[in-house]
């Protein structure tokens, strides 16, 4: 996974609340069975007509907002449908940070198995972010410092548990880490767990 | 200490405590299908890594399978390859698997308990966030993304977050004709679709000690439209009942001492939630949803809320928003919205009892001109003990079509979907955007007001028709 230490661009503000995920990525589109090269459905019905041509009051449609890297948006954003696809999407958009008033929670703990920042800010701070978002300057959004950078004004901070800040600065696979520092105490309840619960096991060979 | 179901289903599964309120959790059972499997097969492909429990996992398609025909090739090229991928991991990687034309076939959420695969005190698993089904069992059951399955494939366990705590008092009787559906629609129209969010939610009261499974799975089902990940009721002899003599479920001296293991899953008396929310039963109408998010719901009795009696400015515009989209204007009798169509199905009311109640509303009835409905059972083993009771016939006969199993309409991923502008009476269990299928608008409801609304034509309550 790419680590997520700083990152600097424009800001897109979307600002609505319940983005649910199928707004983020329709479900027709989840017949493609490749999490790679999913940019292109991401917000699709926002963003193309019926005919597949561009929405012109769209914010991604826009410069300089076609490449943002970060998104602004409100309330209960990725809220819904478990589906990975809707980080994958944005991810293949080019979006690597959604500062939101909230987030679903499969969606949240989705991005940072991606490398994807959530930021949850107050409605208050989100609509400045969103009026700054407006002239299209950068921003910065800085994970070690856990700062945004907007222009001269001073920096704001955001929270995030220390752990998902660690993972994303490294990069780090949660399965690599559970495998290779867990092995033997996953073994070990199995054990314990087999003596309580014997027949969730009754079914496969002895090892 | 006293604790909840929820604190003793964790401390059952807690491999290592870690910092703050996460543990890693050891996961019993994964469900897989087409759609959120694929990239974490490929993942462990990727790392050369194999399952590390195959036979806890359990793999059929659902989402994206055509209900219209069974037997010959999946018309639609991507839907088929997505089937056989299925297949194939599935031999690739030793994971049972349930056969698109095998009895065994059917949504996730309804083969699971069918199968007795979702058993009491068990952690469950699948990339799909209407796993929260299960927590009708007193299973720990959640919804997680497809890099998760890839870690519960190959490491049988997962880091989690502990939840606060929710109990729901469901108190009072009833009326006819008002469901499970109608209880939970009034439960997320009252906390709001983030009501229940950080939260496991447990129903408890003597209404749900009344309940049968298929009433209590419709509202587990529907916590993660409150925002709840988890939903949970104590296991108790409704449960055991239902799963005694089911294909996977324990046997012999195994069940004795399973059930009474499972007889310990409940909430001590004393213990403490973080938030408790009463509803009386006895007070609730049939619901239906109104607007783009099923918080948007009220009593079939009551008018789409008109955005200029509401004060907050945020909460206006969100209406105003929902109604352009839905194509409704303010103050409208919910009972005299048109339908062109109707969807009775999904893991929400895809079961043998939602079957029933709905022929009971249609039997030696006509659908009204115009409107077309489908009936698509929830899966094939409801298919048929359906069409042995008689059910086809009735739905046949009054002009609905009937299907084979699947999740169809209520995700639009094969061809049953709506046209753009198209509205729907659904006991789905989401009305976002698009969702059956692009500019499509849905109404949500139980099965008897969905098979009335197709009968009448439009939104009505079920009650005035009587069965
Ligand atoms: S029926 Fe609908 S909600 Fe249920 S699993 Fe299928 S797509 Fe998801």
């Amino acid at each position: 996974m790419q680590p997520f230490t700083r990152l600097c661009g424009t800001a897109a503000a979307l600002l609505e609340e319940n983005i649910d995920t199928d707004i983020i990525f329709p479900a027709r589109f989840l017949l493609i069975t490749d999490r790679h090269g999913l940019g292109r459905y991401a917000f699709h019905d926002r963003r193309f007509d019926t005919q597949g041509e561009e929405i012109a009051s769209f914010v991604i449609n826009q410069m300089p907002w076609r490449d943002a890297p970060i998104l602004i948006t409100g309330a209960n954003f990725g809220s819904g449908s478990s589906r990975e696809q809707a980080v994958w999407a944005l991810l293949g958009q080019g979006i690597r940070c959604v500062v939101a008033q909230s987030f679903g929670e499969i969606f949240y703990g989705n991005c940072f198995r991606n490398g994807v920042l959530p930021i949850v800010l107050s409605l208050a701070t989100i609509a400045a972010l969103a009026a700054a978002a407006q002239s299209g300057q950068p921003f910065i959004i800085d994970l070690e410092t856990q700062t945004i950078h907007v222009g001269d004004a001073p920096p704001l901070a955001f929270e995030i548990a220390a752990q998902h800040r660690l993972a994303l600065l490294n990069g780090w696979d949660e399965t690599d880490m559970i495998l290779n520092a867990r092995g033997d105490a996953i073994a070990a309840f199995e054990d314990r767990h087999r003596r309580i619960q014997p027949w969730l096991f009754e079914t496969e060979e002895p090892s | 200490m006293p604790t909840t179901l929820y604190q003793k289903l964790w401390d059952a599964h807690v491999v290592v405590d870690l910092p703050g309120d996460d543990a890693l959790l050891y996961i019993d059972r994964h469900l897989v299908h087409e759609v959120s499997s694929p990239q974490a097969f490929q993942s462990l492909r990727d790392a050369g890594r194999r399952l590390r429990r195959p036979q806890t996992h359990l793999a059929v398609a659902d989402h994206a399978v055509p209900t219209s025909a069974r037997g010959t090739r999946i018309a639609d090229p991507q839907a088929a390859a997505q089937v056989d991928e299925l297949e194939t991991n599935a031999a690739a990687f030793a994971v049972p698997y349930r056969a698109l034309e095998g009895d065994g076939q059917g949504i996730v959420h309804v083969i699971g308990p069918e199968s007795g695969f979702t058993l009491p005190g068990i952690t469950m698993v699948c990339g799909d966030s209407h796993t929260t089904t299960h927590g009708a069992f007193g299973a720990l059951a959640f919804g997680i993304g497809a890099s998760e399955c890839g870690t519960v494939m190959a490491a049988q366990s997962l880091k989690q977050i502990r939840a606060k705590t929710m109990r729901v008092d469901l108190v009072g009787t009833l009326s006819p004709f008002v469901s499970a559906k109608d209880v939970a629609l009034a439960f997320i129209a009252k906390v709001g679709a983030l009501g229940a969010a950080g939260h496991a939610v447990e129903y408890a009261g003597p209404a749900v000690a009344a309940m049968s499974m298929a009433a209590r799975m419709t509202l587990c089902n529907m916590t993660i439209e409150a925002g709840g990940r988890i939903g949970l009721i104590g296991p108790d002899d409704t449960t055991f009942a239902y799963l005694k003599g089911r294909e996977m479920a324990p046997a012999g001296t195994m069940w004795t001492r399973a059930v009474e293991y499972w007889r310990t899953l409940r909430s001590d008396r004393d213990a403490v939630f973080d938030t408790i929310v009463t509803i009386d039963l006895s007070d609730i109408a049939p619901h239906v949803s109104w607007g783009t998010s099923p918080e948007d719901c009220a009593p079939v009795t009551e008018t789409v809320p008109d955005p200029a009696t509401i004060a907050d400015p945020g909460v206006r515009r969100r209406v105003e928003k929902a109604l352009a989209y839905m194509g409704l204007a303010g103050g409208t009798p919910l009972d005299t919205i048109a339908i062109d169509r109707v969807f009775i199905g999904s893991c929400t009311n895809g079961r043998i009892e939602d079957l029933r109640s709905a022929a009971d509303v249609v039997a030696g009835r006509r659908i009204a001109p115009g409107v077309s409905g489908i009936v698509v059972p929830g899966s094939t083993a409801t298919k048929h003990q359906a069409e042995a009771e008689g059910l086809d016939a009735i739905f046949r006969a009054a002009g609905f079509e009937w299907r084979h199993a699947g999740c169809s309409m209520c995700v639009a991923m094969n061809d049953d979907r709506l046209a753009p502008g198209e509205r729907s009476a659904s006991t789905s269990n989401r009305n976002f955007e698009g969702r059956q299928g692009p500019g499509g608008r849905t109404h949500l409801m139980s099965p008897a007001m969905a098979a009335a609304a197709g009968i009448v034509g439009h939104l009505v309550d079920v009650r005035e028709l009587g069965s």
